[in-house]
């Protein structure tokens, strides 16, 4: 390591001290370093590990069945996982033209003094613990949409299937509600980077042309990051996918498969935080646990899908530059 | 000069007064975007201060929760709890964090950097139930509950925040640090200890901070591994230990309008504690970036 020419030679001792202190820090950083990657794989195999009674009784019929049973041990995550698609699309569908939008007021509207400030507080949305959001929406969004916005939309809308029935303070259009402000600060932010991450040649050409500002928003900025603000989304639905206490505070834990969003529901990872301390049987906990493993298996495959199209978009505008 | 004097005219033509038009919309709407997110995050705290501190008295810090049938009360015992959970998920998570970030930015060939980076990147995307039923499977079962397995649960959802901010901060030092230091004799390893990581401090630091306002909120991961507690102040991180965002999970969900004003008391504490700390970091750090970008 050390090529300085000098005069005198080091001490031998210095020189044996420092290629074990070399040694010695870079082994103990990449045993940490290891010992994070071991940690992926050990929860993944203990996860599997615990629901293996579950996994071996039911098989992947599991998936398919509905009803969760304590009297007679028949349990099935048909419910849930419809639970988990709904509120999760209904909150992405809700999040991602928000988020868009914020990124781009964020990105080339703002004024420039308040733009730090604005995308900061945009971030603190983040930071509200989902116990309090879920708090907050059980006691002050709930009654609001259950007095307010559904029969509103009801009365306005009810012809579609998602906006019949009778109006409720807990169920599926509040754990929407309250899911998509979690979504929003974290995919907002992403899309924010990603517009200002636009060469800025490429938006003032598009406005030298005379396109107005929307026509180079949409000429320029939007194709050039699609790849990105995809992985954004991804992120987003990773996050929806798996809160388990907001929602489990929120959805009034109902069963059954229903096309109307007033109605109370259940999710893979809000049934997980509701039966913490009610589960009896082993197989039933084996069971819960099976839940939590295809909670896994969801999010690890949309978390790769969003890393591996953050690397290869980097790398693609990477080469160009 | 015939000048034709429809073409030269300042008035618009139909289709640029369109295209301004739409321009005009989609700026509105962007903006509105933006504003409808800073107004939802001023109505969440307004909601929580206004129903909240009512309730906080000396009495609320420093009893605990009163018997079954009687008012009163305080929340000592979730208070002392949180503090112990996460001071330990702390102690556990920032020494490990520190060392990944140094592998991957000062030792790792690019692969393998690529790898722990992806590890904890999909780490940090794993739902924290997930991780509570991890440690529920590994420490609880068998031998129970206690208050080192909910910091084991709470240091590994920190583990990656710590080790993507360090490893930001690691990157921003300047490359002339190291080469000065190389080229002075130094070896790699009192460069590392001596010039990069004092350099980098504030930076992980702040993400620390910010580590650890994170896991103060999370419940998640706690409700398998130190939930069932006695209604008494232990700072013994060996029992059972009842947390501030436990308390107020299990308020929320009951009926009782008196439990409701408790958990609105609890979510002002938190959020408090949560916003202040979240923000001081930031503010530190984007002027401790400043400065090092010079």
């Amino acid at each position: 390591m050390s090529v300085v020419p000098s005069t005198e030679s080091l001490p031998e001792r210095r020189r044996v001290g420092d290629r074990f202190g070399d040694l010695f820090l870079h082994g103990l950083t990449g045993a940490a370093a290891a010992a994070a990657v071991v940690l992926l794989g050990a929860i993944a195999w203990k996860i599997f590990q615990l629901a293996w009674p579950a996994i071996t009784k039911y098989g992947l019929a599991f998936v398919t069945r509905q009803g969760w049973d304590t009297v007679h041990n028949k349990f099935g995550a048909l419910d849930l996982i419809w639970g988990t698609a709904v509120t999760s699309f209904g909150a992405l569908l809700i999040a991602t033209p928000l988020s868009i939008a914020i990124g781009l007021y964020l990105s080339e509207l703002a004024p420039r003094g308040a733009r730090t400030v604005i995308a900061s507080l945009v971030e603190l949305l983040a930071a509200i613990p989902s116990v309090v959001l879920g708090l907050w929406g059980i006691l002050v969004l709930g009654p609001f949409v259950g007095e307010d916005l559904e029969p509103w939309l009801h009365r306005h809308l009810g012809f579609i299937p998602l906006f019949s029935g009778s109006p409720e303070n807990a169920g599926i259009l509040v754990a929407i509600l309250v899911l998509t402000i979690m979504v929003v600060p974290i995919t907002s932010s992403v899309c924010r980077e990603l517009f200002l991450s636009v060469p800025a040649e490429l938006e003032q050409g598009a406005l030298a042309l005379g396109a107005t500002r929307w026509e180079m928003v949409r000429g320029v900025i939007l194709p050039y990051t699609r790849t990105g603000v995809s992985a954004a989304v991804l992120l987003g639905l990773g996050r929806a996918v798996g809160e388990a206490i907001a929602v489990t505070q929120v959805i009034g834990a109902g069963h059954g498969i229903h096309w109307s969003l007033f109605v109370t529901g259940d999710t893979l990872a809000s049934k997980l935080a509701e039966q913490y301390q009610g589960a009896v049987s082993n197989l039933q906990i084996a069971s819960l646990v099976y839940l939590a493993a295809i909670l896994l298996v969801i999010s690890l495959l949309v978390n790769l899908a969003a890393q591996f199209i953050v690397r290869r978009f980097s790398h693609e505008h990477a080469g160009q530059n | 000069m015939a000048v034709d004097a429809g073409r030269y005219a300042l008035t618009l033509s139909p289709r640029t007064r369109r295209r301004k038009l739409v321009n005009l919309l989609m700026q509105a709407l962007a903006t509105l975007a933006a504003l409808s997110a800073v107004a939802v995050l001023a109505i969440v705290i307004v909601s929580v201060a206004q129903r909240g501190a009512s309730a906080l008295t000396l009495d609320f810090f420093t009893k605990t929760a009163a018997t079954f049938g009687q008012s009163g009360g305080g929340v000592a015992n979730a208070l002392v709890g949180s503090i112990v959970i996460v001071a330990l998920a702390t102690v556990m998570s920032v020494p490990v964090g520190i060392l990944v970030a140094l592998y991957v930015s000062e030792f790792a060939p690019p692969s393998i950097a690529g790898v722990t980076r992806l590890a904890l990147d999909v780490l940090n995307g794993l739902p924290s139930i997930i991780i509570g039923i991890f440690v529920y499977g590994l420490l609880v079962i068998g031998s129970g509950q206690a208050a080192w397995k909910g910091s084991f649960a709470l240091a590994i959802i920190m583990l990656p925040l710590v080790a993507r901010a360090t490893q930001e901060v690691l990157a921003l030092v300047p490359s002339t640090l190291r080469e000065g230091a190389l080229a002075l004799g130094a070896s790699r390893w009192r460069t590392v200890l001596g010039v990069v990581l004092p350099t980098s401090v504030g930076g992980i630091l702040t993400g620390t901070v910010l580590a650890v306002a994170r896991a103060a909120g999370e419940t998640a991961p706690l409700l398998f591994t130190t939930s069932i507690a006695a209604n008494a102040v232990t700072w013994d991180p060996r029992q059972p230990v009842l947390s501030i965002p436990y308390d107020i999970f299990v308020l929320s969900e009951s009926p009782d309008p008196a439990d409701h004003a408790r958990a609105w008391a609890l979510g002002l504490v938190l959020i408090s504690f949560v916003l202040v700390t979240s923000l001081t970091a930031r503010l530190l750090l984007v002027r401790y970036r400043k400065r090092l970008e010079g």
